[in-house]
């Protein structure tokens, strides 16, 4: 349990002013100026000992991210491009971070930016967070006006910050995309390599982060490195917004340690799953993309990076969904293949194609008609696009259909069973699309 | 260099090279969609997918993939790729499965059938049966011009066509509209595509999604003969190839060569085939009571004989078209030559190029490929874009490389890319021959282009603007060691091979002007010239193909044979002479060009010295060498620019006008062709929706 002195979201409820008096009051903006003065190697080293992973899924390191960014510019000016286009079904952190605490992700850009000798960067915020931005550009006006930041500031370091508001596409999520929906193209990722560290935003060196990975720099440049990589376990380390979401009784977004488990998470945040803990019946821990546990394998679950890996799930954004066993899970999946389908970009074979694949036969799994050879086949499918597309969607669209069918199989066995001893109960027209 | 090791086979390429170059390179085949030489790389077909040892444990796209950003082994070996591994085998089934899945069964009814990527490449890497149970996608077919035939069902979304217009024709109007499995392919708001080059993205669509509208049906690939030939719709002789069935031209493919056309062709060059066969002569005519009446052979030579036998040596003259081969042109000044007339003229629209003055006065003399070696061009009076759509091509290439300027002088003209506009007419030229702008930046290029177009030719003061052009081009040092910039743009394709062997007025001979205007000449032979009015009162010998404006002045017709029903030579705008080969015959009675002149030489009394085509042309090779040599530019001594440049004269003020106004209609054959009609009236806001 992580306990309120080394929280650093200590506004993430709102009950407090969001604003820059109140930023101030918690905290940000304290000694900015003399965490420059350490230089750029400093910060990066202390991000790199600090062993902070990418929050937003993948779980890179931070630091060493930045380090990939050229030393010396070549004439080519370098941007921080922070993702807050978070489309991820079931996730909702950064939000609350823009909502409520947006100094941190204010300061954490300045910072960022000058590790990496950026003088700009740019937020690009999900086309339905509305209101998000809206506080967060009035975040940034504070900043502008306290010459927090700008051209000519306090810090000594001319540095522009700017939001952009994307168009609300899933896919502007990924890194690439994202740069091309920036640069005003259509979202669809770029192939790699080059990669955005040597060519990124208008051909320019350019590093990519999560809202949360940037947000949480500030306070482990304060606190120093140690002190992050105290909390939770090796490799795992540090303070993590989980979000609890789905039939639990108090769903939120609360800053708690790694590799806190599972149980205590829902227990202490979540008030408990809905019918009690023997109603569970599975989970689906990082975001749509990850693929399920199963409520037996949620005994125990730690949930990090390496804990959700040895579950064979991924830790993606945190933003945990219980499911009780009022759910239809084959429906459930179903549904998430439908949103994977509905936002491939449609720029590589395997995902356009066999994302509308998927879709329709767990639809029609999920009323039960088809025949059990089709679950192999669907799962043999679902191998041809992971891993052979341009981006991670792919993967993604992969990974629950995945999980649903190495956990669930004998859900939709019996769902085929029971269709197949009564398939006339429901007349089923078959849908021309 | 850089090592790699390809299915066990060690290759060095160089370092940039991607995987699938070096994969060619050690001779291993890797199937592809997406990916073009000649276009940006997309890597999103995903068919190209091998395995490279040592990197991450999922497929690469080795058409994206470069050599050099493999890492090597952990001792310095070379990088390992696998094209043969069972990873590869799944990956390719697997793709090869998601487009199909998708993709219409009806390879019986499409075009592309026979000659198709996806069939050819499902009969390699596909497997034989189909897993997907579910409803196959339904796309609504597009409007996209008279040109393009769309059946967007069959799409696999390789966006080969997006990238070829914007990159190639330079114009964005296709695009893909929608996500996911809704993408499209489009123009938008179904407009036809504006360019003059759509013709390609049919050829380039691995798919029978894209087709060629006026080909739509007409045959099947493996029931054509293939004859490979050249091009004559302008002066850039772009390599084609001609498919017949039976006697009938049923399509016109480009060919590849890299120092002409790459491999794209004008639309005009490939949608003109039904000009050939509507309205032909085949059959002589003689006018009698001012009416022409079919006649036969005989009848029409005997008339001519009669006619040319009463008229003076000097008041008989002959006029060549801008389609004929340089054979014919040579007999045809032989012809002349025995009657005893100097009156020759090959240059119907009245350019002032003088061959007197030497080979690099009148050709594109960097080359059509030195195009991409230059790095300042001027445009003088011409609007490359319509008058060799494909030297635009590549000019637009050339500024997509980069650090390009240019400038034109003359009418303003869409071109694709940028420019610079520095005026309208021979004022602004002479400002450049002095100091200004961009004369500086001419003189500050390495290799500064200047290309004359026939807009800038075609007038009374031609020879003084060609001469001011030269002077320019002298001035900013386009002319030295290993660069030659002065470049004159041609429009007809018989003209650089009709200078070439003189078929210009001789020693006191008249012009086309003096030939035309009334009274001057008792006979003047035609030679496929359409573009000329010669005055009443002249007796008038047409000999030609089609039912043209010459045809319609003629006393006497005689039917000739068009581009694809003859074999000859062909020298394009940068002096390469060309052989284009006869892929049909003649309409009825009509006979090759060279046979007539010869059996008409005979009834004047005239015999020409040869019974056969290979005979004139030794005899013409005999007489200019360097024709015989095919497919060699022979570089011109740049030493006629700066006599060019001495000629003076001075340039009146009018600005200089489009040497072709009417990109689809510039010929007898385009004005015949229906498709080519269709395509102009669009082009001018005339027809609306064409009609399938």
């Amino acid at each position: 349990m992580l306990q309120d002195k080394d929280r650093i979201f200590t506004n993430i409820y709102g009950y407090e002013d969001s604003g820059l008096k109140g930023a101030l009051a918690r905290g940000n903006w304290d000694g900015t100026k003399g965490i420059l003065e350490k230089g750029r190697d400093w910060i990066i080293n202390e991000m790199k000992a600090s062993g902070l992973r990418g929050r937003g899924g993948a779980g890179f390191s931070t630091g060493m991210k930045w380090s990939f960014m050229p030393k010396q510019s070549d004439g080519r000016p370098h941007y921080l491009v922070v993702n807050a286009d978070e489309s991820e079904p079931g996730t909702c952190k950064d939000r609350e971070i823009m909502r409520n605490d947006p100094h941190t992700l204010i300061e954490g850009c300045l910072i960022a930016s000058f590790a990496m000798g950026a003088h700009a960067a740019y937020i690009y915020v999900r086309g339905e967070y509305v209101r998000e931005r809206e506080r967060l550009e009035a975040a940034i006006e504070e900043a502008y006006e306290a010459r927090l930041i700008g051209k000519t500031n306090i810090h000594d370091y001319p540095f522009d910050l700017y939001v952009h508001h994307g168009a609300g596409a899933y896919i502007c999520g990924e890194e690439t995309a994202l740069l091309e929906s920036l640069e005003g193209k259509k979202g669809m990722p770029r192939l790699k390599p080059p990669f955005p560290a040597n060519m990124g935003l208008y051909g320019c060196p350019t590093t990519v982060n999560n809202v949360e990975s940037i947000a949480v720099a500030p306070e482990i440049l304060r606190r120093g490195a140690a002190w992050f990589s105290s909390i939770g376990r090796p490799n795992n380390v540090g303070t993590k917004l989980f979000g609890i979401l789905g039939h639990v009784n108090t769903p939120c977004v609360v800053e708690d340690a790694m590799s806190i488990t599972f149980r205590e998470l829902v227990e202490k945040h979540g008030g408990g799953i809905r019918g009690g803990w023997d109603n569970l019946l599975a989970i689906i821990p990082g975001g749509a993309s990850c693929p399920v546990v199963p409520a037996a394998a949620c005994e125990d679950l730690i949930l990090d990076f390496d804990g959700l890996r040895a579950a064979k799930s991924s830790f993606g954004t945190a933003g945990v969904l219980v499911m009780d066993k009022s759910t239809d899970i084959v429906r459930a999946i179903a549904r998430i293949s439908y949103f994977f389908k509905h936002e491939s970009c449609g720029q590589c074979t395997p995902c356009r194609e066999g994302t509308g694949w998927m879709w329709r036969v767990l639809n029609r799994m999920a009323e039960g008609r088809a025949q059990k050879r089709e679950i192999d086949q669907l799962l043999e499918v679902t191998t041809q696009i992971e891993g052979h597309t341009i981006c991670a969607l792919g993967d993604a669209a992969a990974w629950p259909v995945q999980g649903l069918i190495r956990n669930f199989r004998h859900e939709i066995e019996k769902r085929i069973d029971q269709y197949a001893a009564n398939p006339h109960s429901d007349p089923v027209p078959v849908a021309a699309e | 260099m850089a090592k790699i090791i390809v299915d066990g086979t060690e290759v060095d390429v160089p370092a940039e090279y991607t995987l699938l170059q070096a994969c060619e390179v050690a001779g291993v085949e890797i199937p592809r969609f997406c990916f073009h030489e000649r276009l940006s790389i997309a890597g999103n077909c995903r068919m190209c997918l091998v395995e490279v040892k040592g990197g991450p444990p999922k497929p690469t796209a080795s058409c994206a993939m470069a050599v050099k950003d493999l890492r090597p082994g952990p001792n310095g070996e070379p990088p390992v790729v696998l094209t043969k591994s069972p990873m590869v085998k799944k990956a390719r089934e697997g793709v090869m499965e998601f487009l199909l899945i998708n993709h219409p069964l009806d390879c019986p009814i499409c075009d592309q059938g026979g000659e198709c990527d996806l069939q050819d490449q499902a009969m390699a890497y596909g497997v034989d049966t189909s897993r997907f149970a579910e409803n196959k996608r339904a796309v609504e077919d597009k409007y996209i011009g008279p040109l393009v035939r769309t059946s967007m069902n069959r799409c696999i979304h390789c966006t080969r066509c997006v990238r070829f217009s914007t990159e190639v024709a330079g114009v964005p109007d296709l695009g893909a509209i929608g996500r996911g499995e809704d993408m499209e392919i489009t123009t938008y708001l179904e407009h036809a595509m504006r360019s003059e080059m759509q013709g390609n993205v049919a050829d380039l669509c691995p798919v029978g999604a894209l087709t060629h509208k006026p080909y739509a049906f007409h045959a099947r690939p493996w029931e054509l003969a293939k004859t490979e030939s050249i091009d004559v719709m302008d002066a850039v002789g772009s390599n084609i190839r001609i498919d017949t069935r039976g006697r009938e031209v049923m399509r016109i493919l480009p060919r590849v060569h890299e120092g002409v056309n790459e491999e794209w062709i004008s639309d005009k060059t490939r949608y003109v085939w039904d000009g050939l066969k509507t309205q032909r002569l085949d059959r002589p005519y003689v006018r009698k009571n001012g009416r022409l009446v079919p006649a036969t052979w005989q009848e029409a030579f005997d008339t001519i004989a009669a006619k040319v036998k009463a008229a003076a040596p000097g008041r008989i003259g002959a006029i060549a078209g801008d389609l004929a081969s340089v054979e014919e042109m040579f007999a045809l000044k032989q012809l002349m030559g025995k009657l005893g007339s100097v009156n020759l003229d090959a240059r119907q629209d009245g350019a002032a190029l003088d061959p007197a003055l030497g080979r690099a006065s009148y050709v594109f003399n960097p080359g059509i490929a030195g195009i991409e070696d230059a790095d300042a061009i001027l445009l003088i009076g011409t609007d490359p874009r319509h008058e060799a759509s494909i030297i635009n091509a590549r000019l637009r290439k050339r500024w997509r490389a980069g650090g390009l300027k240019v400038a034109l002088v003359g009418e303003r003209v869409d071109l694709t890319y940028p420019y610079e506009y520095l005026g309208a007419g021979p004022e602004t030229l002479a400002e450049l021959a002095g100091n200004g702008t961009f004369a500086d930046v001419l003189k500050a290029a390495e290799r500064p282009l200047v290309i004359v177009g026939q807009g800038a030719l075609t007038r009374a003061d031609g020879a003084a603007v060609l001469s001011l052009a030269a002077r320019v081009a002298v001035a900013v040092g386009a002319v030295k060691d290993g660069w030659n910039g002065f470049a004159v743009l041609h429009t007809a394709a018989s003209r650089v091979g009709a200078l070439d062997i003189g078929f210009v007025p001789g020693e006191g001979g008249l012009g086309t002007v003096a030939m035309t205007n009334p009274g001057a000449q008792d006979v003047v032979f035609l030679l496929g010239a359409d573009e000329v009015d010669v005055a009443p009162g002249t007796f008038v010998v047409y000999l030609g193909t089609h039912g043209d404006r010459g045809a319609h002045r003629a006393d006497v017709i005689l039917p000739g044979a068009a581009y694809s029903e003859k074999s000859g030579i062909y020298v394009n705008t940068e002096g390469r002479p060309q052989f284009a080969n006869r892929a049909a015959f003649p309409p009825g009675e009509a006979r090759e060009d060279w046979a007539v002149l010869r059996a008409l030489s005979e009834l004047l009394g005239q015999k020409l010295p040869y019974d056969t085509l290979f005979a004139l042309r030794a005899a013409l090779v005999q007489a200019h060498p360097h024709l015989g040599r095919l497919d060699e530019v022979e570089p011109a001594d740049p030493a006629a620019v700066a006599k060019l440049a001495a000629v003076g004269g001075t340039p009146d003020k009018a600005a200089f006008a489009l040497a072709v106004r009417d990109f689809y209609l510039t010929n007898p054959i385009a004005r015949a062709s229906a498709v080519m009609a269709e395509c102009s009236s669009l082009r001018l806001g005339g027809a609306a929706v064409a009609a399938e």
